[in-house]
């Protein structure tokens, strides 16, 4: 545990003394990077955070975003690198476990999962097939105990990430607005730890994920019990309804002593607290230890003295512990003590707030030479181009990943995982979708039109299910910010998704920092993560199957955006190109214009054009559905591009849409009329994805080849290397 | 008329059960406690999926020893139908109602996907709307549901016709690819897949109609005792 200099100068002129022991530990963790965002901090305010359906209310963990008939839909989304990397299984596991407590902590049932998981090259690496593999089954183990259905994600390999893992949870919870916890407290109420014991997992956990990943340090590892965390979440669902609950948090990054400060501070109250009645797994754990912990499966829970009892007869029927551990205090201290003796003293401003910084940033040197495009050779078989990208693990069917994942329980899965977004029933008759996307190759090439990518192809996706978004988390992944040209590719990924959020009017809700993502080899690419919620208000699109001399249907222009694209990287093994730019005027008149398409209700389906460009998903849907297409390249909405860019350019605010052929006229009537970019580039049938161009072929490829090549290759690579 | 569901800790898809139970099929539903004891005027019994006790030790074994078994074996032995779902399989496994074992599925992984089901015994109270061989669209959502006995007693449950449901693909490995089975009176029927997720269209992407017939065949056994 550590301050840097100027810290411990500035907590030594702010408390008037050297701080003790114990105060000194719960300082250093509130400070970390990963609990106090101090070199992120300043710059997020410039996200916009309010809209009308949002809900603000202080010491939140989770964002709350308001449905319609006094229901409530919470969102948070966060990651837990460094111990996945080290620990895959307990790693990614507890991962899913702080997240779901965020959003227990609003008073909502948790309903949904999602992960974004990235690993090294699991081609050559089996290193990274070992991490992937146990992070997999990690989150798995703990979301399936739970009875929270995972219902999507993505996962993504890339070199920068060999040696390490990105995962990345984001939790939905759903609830009534009248239920929420208002997060008040007074003089005299109790203050009561809920959960598992604390033991000495996860000790300086939040100081560990502060830093750059050089040592396997294990202990800061937390350890897995989802069991408890279930029993914690009926317990506390059932103690809300009871009115037990005056505010409640969940106990994180920095363990109690972030609760507590975090807590006092936005409650505008004191706390005092005895570790002596705090219930540990072990008997001679010292308080500094106590105060750090970050054992799972934790709540802290402020109650009025009156309502103890009841609460302590839920916890007693679901046999978890519960132990008061303080009072709440009128004078804005966090107390320590240890029985009579007193340990710490602090102002909580001064724990919560740790004094912010402004780091300098610097264009990175690199960026120049990645922006020009690499020179290609132009291939002479787009049909075995074409085979290995639909079996590029990238690309590859992530069934493998999903059918561990109870994706049902629950019963609201209408649109499951393996689609563009999966949509959940909602208990209002309205249906939520939701979809999380990430790009590090573009972002790298181009930190804020990747960014803004990731936050359109996110839209997009909820887009295709009927779905208008109302909100969105970020997750901010990058490497040490005190080297300035990384903290530029920071600032350059917020910019850009400010503007996106401003333009189209979407409020994040919720998000995440996350820096020190470093490798033996340096740091990761800028991997900002973005999840976007959205709301059908009568029918969502449910796929329906393609059948003989369905056409199809392209909207938005294909452009010469090859760069970070995975016909480059994975094809020709080349880093660097133009990253695909958005056009909010047209990426807004797109998804207008899908939508109403959906409303009318006069699509078959409607597929995002992502990865791997226009070829993957036109394959996809064949694969999909059996069935085989023609598409003519000359008919794409496009300059004159060469034929590898018209197949595998990634291009955004494209979709594919499937129509019949009788309802060609009335799909044609919307789109001209909309004024978008669009064409009739082919029509389904037969048992080959044929590639004309100019009526000359370009690809000639069996769907039943490709198919089997897209559903098996992944889970063959991670079997049998 | 009322059935019971049975809650254990760490039960998950209990109110999933209740749903299908009081929403859609609009039978008068109660929770029940695994510490509770059970009232005389149950007409049902219902042991939803999950992971009762974290599913330590083995999937059910602890569960097996709750004090609400030995109500519900009593029941069991008075012919009530009693419907144990996955987790509740796997708990009536255990408490050595229905015969054989729940192994870990042979892909040694978790499984969550639709498949279909084949009825093999339409006279119990949870199959007598089906027709034989009938097929249901159905997800399994287990890490351990590949079904496993003894030659011995997997001739008895044939002879006896004790194989309620099959897979119709091979799915996990289990026996015969067998999905549920009853006890030799056929009162009490246990099977890995849930039919909670598959009556209503809005979840079920394949058709809805054949899992809930098993739902209205227990509507169906009910009315004839009462």
């Amino acid at each position: 545990m550590s301050l840097a200099k100027q810290e411990s100068i500035y907590l030594e002129k702010k408390i008037g003394r050297k701080p003790t022991s114990t105060e000194f530990q719960i300082v250093a963790a509130e400070w970390s990077e990963h609990c106090s965002y101090k070199s992120s901090k300043k710059h997020l305010k410039m996200l916009p955070m309010s809209g009308s359906n949002v809900i603000s209310e202080k010491g939140y963990d989770s964002g709350v975003l308001d449905v319609g008939e006094n229901y409530v839909v919470t969102v948070h989304i966060e990651s837990h690198n460094h111990p996945s990397a080290v620990e895959p299984f307990g790693g990614a596991a507890t991962g899913v476990g702080g997240v779901i407590r965020d959003i227990l902590s609003s008073g909502t049932r948790p309903i949904a999962i999602l992960d974004g998981l990235r690993f090294g090259d699991i081609e050559k690496d089996p290193h990274a097939r070992w991490l992937f593999k146990n992070a997999v089954s990690g989150i798995a183990d703990y979301g399936n105990c739970l009875g929270i259905p995972t219902i999507g994600g993505e996962v993504e390999f890339d070199n920068c990430y060999a040696n390490y893992a990105l995962v990345d949870v984001a939790a939905i919870g759903f609830g009534k607005k009248d239920k929420l916890i208002k997060n008040r407290a007074i003089k005299g109420d109790l203050v009561v730890l809920i959960g598992g014991p604390t033991g000495r997992d996860g000790i300086g956990g939040s100081q560990f994920a502060s830093d750059s990943l050089e040592s396997e340090n294990r202990s800061a590892v937390q350890i897995p019990d989802p069991f408890i965390e279930k029993l914690i979440i009926e317990a506390i669902l059932e103690a809300r309804d009871q009115k037990c609950i005056k505010a409640m948090k969940d106990l994180g990054g920095g363990g109690l002593s972030c609760a507590v400060s975090e807590t006092a501070d936005s409650l505008g109250v004191g706390i005092e607290l005895d570790v002596n009645q705090i219930h540990t797994r072990e008997s001679n754990m010292k308080p500094d230890e106590i105060m750090v912990s970050e054992s799972q499966e934790r709540m802290l829970i402020i109650t009025d003295k009156k309502k103890l009892n009841t609460l302590k007869t839920i916890c007693k029927k679901f046999r978890i512990q519960c132990s008061v551990i303080g009072k709440v205090k009128p004078d804005s201290l966090m107390q320590v003590k240890k029985g009579a003796k007193i340990l710490a003293t602090l102002p909580t401003t001064i724990v919560a707030n740790a004094p912010l910084l402004d780091r300098p940033s610097a264009i990175p040197k690199y960026l120049n030479k990645l922006q020009k495009e690499p020179f290609l050779k132009t291939p002479t078989n787009f049909s075995n181009i074409l085979l290995k990208m639909i079996s590029s693990p990238n690309i590859a069917n992530k069934r493998w990943v999903y059918s561990q994942y109870d994706h049902e329980v629950g019963i609201r899965t209408v649109i499951k995982p393996g689609n563009d977004a999966s949509v959940l029933r909602l208990d209002n008759g309205k249906f939520l979708a939701a979809k999380i996307d990430g790009n590090p190759k573009h972002c790298y090439i181009d930190p804020r039109q990747g960014a803004i990518g990731c936050f359109e192809e996110a839209c997009r996706n909820v887009v295709c299910t009927g779905a208008t978004p109302i909100g969105m988390v970020d997750h901010l992944q990058f490497g040490n910010p005190e080297d300035p040209e990384i903290f530029w590719t920071f600032l350059e990924s917020l910019k850009g998704i400010t503007d996106f959020a401003k333009s189209f009017k979407i409020p994040c809700v919720g998000g995440k920092v996350s820096f020190y993502n470093e490798t033996p080899k340096g740091p990761i690419k800028p991997t900002p993560l973005i999840g976007i919620l959205g709301i059908i208000e009568k029918q969502p699109l449910r796929p329906r199957a393609i059948s003989n001399d369905d056409v199809l249907v392209i909207v938005g222009q294909t452009k010469n955006e090859l760069g970070g694209s995975e016909y480059i990287e994975y094809i020709h093994g080349l880093i660097g190109g133009k990253c695909p730019e958005v056009d909010f005027k047209a990426s807004k008149q797109n998804m207008e214009t899908i939508l109403e398409v959906i409303r009318k209700d006069i699509a078959k389906c409607v597929h995002d054009c992502s990865k791997g460009g226009l070829a993957i998903a036109v394959s996809e849907l064949c694969m999909i559905n059996n069935i085989g297409c023609k598409i003519s390249l000359e008919k794409i909405p496009s300059e004159k591009l060469q034929t590898d860019r018209l197949l595998f350019s990634e291009s955004h605010s494209r979709y594919l849409i499937v129509v019949e052929k009788k309802n060609l006229k009335k799909i044609r009537n919307i789109l001209s009329k909309k004024n978008v970019e669009y064409n009739v580039i082919g029509n389904f049938g037969g048992s080959k994805i044929i590639i004309e161009r100019n009526s000359k072929k370009i690809a000639n490829l069996r769907v039943d080849k490709a198919r089997l090549k897209w559903m098996n290759s992944l889970e063959e690579l991670v079997l049998h290397g | 008329m009322k059935v019971g569901v049975v809650v254990f800790p760490g039960s998950n898809c209990d109110r999933d059960m209740y749903h299908v139970l009081s929403d859609v099929f609009k039978i008068d539903t109660q929770f029940f406690w695994h510490e509770k004891k059970l009232p005389k005027n149950l007409d049902a019994l219902i042991l939803p999926g999950g992971f009762s006790y974290g599913d330590r030790l083995r999937a059910g074994a602890i569960a097996a020893h709750s004090p609400v078994i030995s109500d519900i074996k009593k029941f069991a032995s008075h012919g009530m139908p009693i419907l144990g779902v996955c987790n509740g399989f796997q708990i009536l496994v255990e408490a050595e109602l229905l015969p054989g074992v729940l192994l870990k599925n042979n892909s040694l992984n978790f499984m969550c996907k639709w498949t279909n089901l084949i009825v093999e015994n339409n006279k119990t109270p949870f199959t007598n709307k089906l027709k034989m061989h009938q097929k249901i669209p159905i997800p399994i959502a287990n890490g351990e549901g590949r079904y496993y006995a003894d030659e011995k007693t997997i001739n008895l449950l044939k002879k006896n016709h004790q194989i309620v449901f099959r897979y119709a693909e091979v799915v996990n490995g289990s026996t015969l690819r067998i999905a549920g089975i009853c006890n030799k009176e056929g009162n009490v029927v246990g099977m890995m897949p849930h039919p909670e997720r598959a009556t209503e269209p809005e979840i079920n992407p394949i058709d809805s109609k054949p899992a809930s017939l098993i739902f209205e065949s227990l509507l169906n056994a009910i009315g004839v005792t009462q």
